[in-house]
């Protein structure tokens, strides 16, 4: 969907300061751009479930992250995310990569239960399914930070 | 099972609490989130409450990051640690300098009642863990007085430092007692952030 490049670029435009991340093959090759970014930087963590309080310690201190991974990991960190967004009411957005999204024939849970657990989180989300969707991120994000709300753009993928 | 020792837990962190003063940020969770707002109260001091379990050291390296002029100490518990002992692997691969994690370990999930964590019995070697995981400075203490003594000079080794307590159970007058609800805390934090920066 976006190149390393492209992606470092939107991220930067938006004022993000920190990425905090666990790659999938999708999202991996940003690494690159985002590691060399001089504009922002690349936190990796070694489990979904550090990268929401990560954030929310980001955010307190007066930065401003943005969390990224693929739907198993959003499965993996829920009661994090749950803390984060809903105790502590932190407007963090993510980046959710879904994994076997646009293979059609795929029963690939990792695709099947992303919808309904954004859902049932009430979260305010923006799918990336296609190229021309690529400027939806930048304007989601935008929306979400006036409103003062977590957000979440979920990046359609292909098989792994 | 750890119920005998020379380290009483409030008398632990009352020499956190007296050595972390000044512009210093103090993270603490779950028991010493109970424990730490009856010995000191200040705006600084962020009591997680309700967190989710092993959050405390992420969040206090989040606020290290934000905040590369001050020290941070992370307080946690072992039960809490054991949820993501890969934490230690993040602190130090961040880069991080200014961040202290202290450790009190009592092998039990306190604040459910009391029951033994998976290494209970087994005496983990934490500050060993810290040291393979990478952190530059660590040290471990059974005894309080040589903690007592010795804290100011472990708090002033290169960062990230990890100091493992083997300490009491906490007296259950602190356990009942509750932490200062969350929201005034987010806010008074944000605002000595924002007045101090």
């Amino acid at each position: 969907m976006f190149t390393g490049p492209e992606i470092e670029s939107v991220f930067a435009e938006l004022g993000i300061t920190h990425v905090v991340w666990i790659p999938d093959t999708a999202i991996g090759p940003w690494e690159s751009a985002l590691a060399g970014s001089s504009r922002l930087r690349l936190i990796r963590v070694c489990r979904e479930g550090e990268a929401w309080p990560l954030a929310a310690g980001l955010h307190l201190g007066g930065q401003t992250p943005l969390v990224v991974m693929q739907t198993t990991g959003l499965f993996e960190s829920g009661d994090a995310l749950r803390n984060v967004l809903f105790d502590l009411k932190l407007p963090i957005y993510s980046l959710i990569g879904v994994r076997n999204w646009l293979v059609p024939q795929s029963r690939d849970t990792a695709k099947l239960f992303s919808e309904p657990i954004l859902n049932a989180w009430g979260l305010d989300c923006q799918w990336i399914a296609d190229p021309a969707d690529k400027p939806k991120l930048a304007e989601h994000y935008r929306r979400c930070r006036a409103a003062g709300i977590p957000g979440v753009a979920l990046m359609a993928e292909g098989a792994p | 099972m750890p119920t005998l020792n020379n380290m009483p837990v409030v008398d632990a962190l009352q020499v956190v609490a007296d050595l972390c003063c000044g512009n210093q940020l103090v993270v603490t969770n779950q028991g010493s989130a109970r424990i730490w707002p009856k010995l000191r109260r200040r705006s600084l001091d962020f009591h997680y409450n309700p967190s989710t379990m092993s959050g405390a050291i992420p969040l206090a390296l989040g606020l290290a990051l934000a905040q590369p002029q001050r020290e941070v100490v992370a307080v946690s518990g072992d039960g809490s640690l054991l949820m993501s002992l890969g934490s230690l692997v993040t602190v130090v691969g961040s880069g991080v300098t200014n961040l202290t994690i202290v450790l009190l370990d009592n092998g039990l999930y306190e604040v459910t009642g009391g029951q033994e964590t998976p290494a209970a019995r087994s005496a983990v070697d934490y500050a060993g863990l810290a040291r393979a995981a990478g952190f530059p400075s660590t040290a471990e203490f059974r005894d309080f007085a040589n903690w007592q003594t010795q804290a100011a000079d472990v708090l002033a080794l290169p960062g990230p430092r990890f100091v493992h307590l083997t300490v009491s159970t906490a007296p259950p007058d602190y356990l009942t007692s509750s932490t200062p609800p969350l929201a005034e805390q987010l806010a008074g934090l944000q605002h000595a952030l924002s007045m101090e920066d």
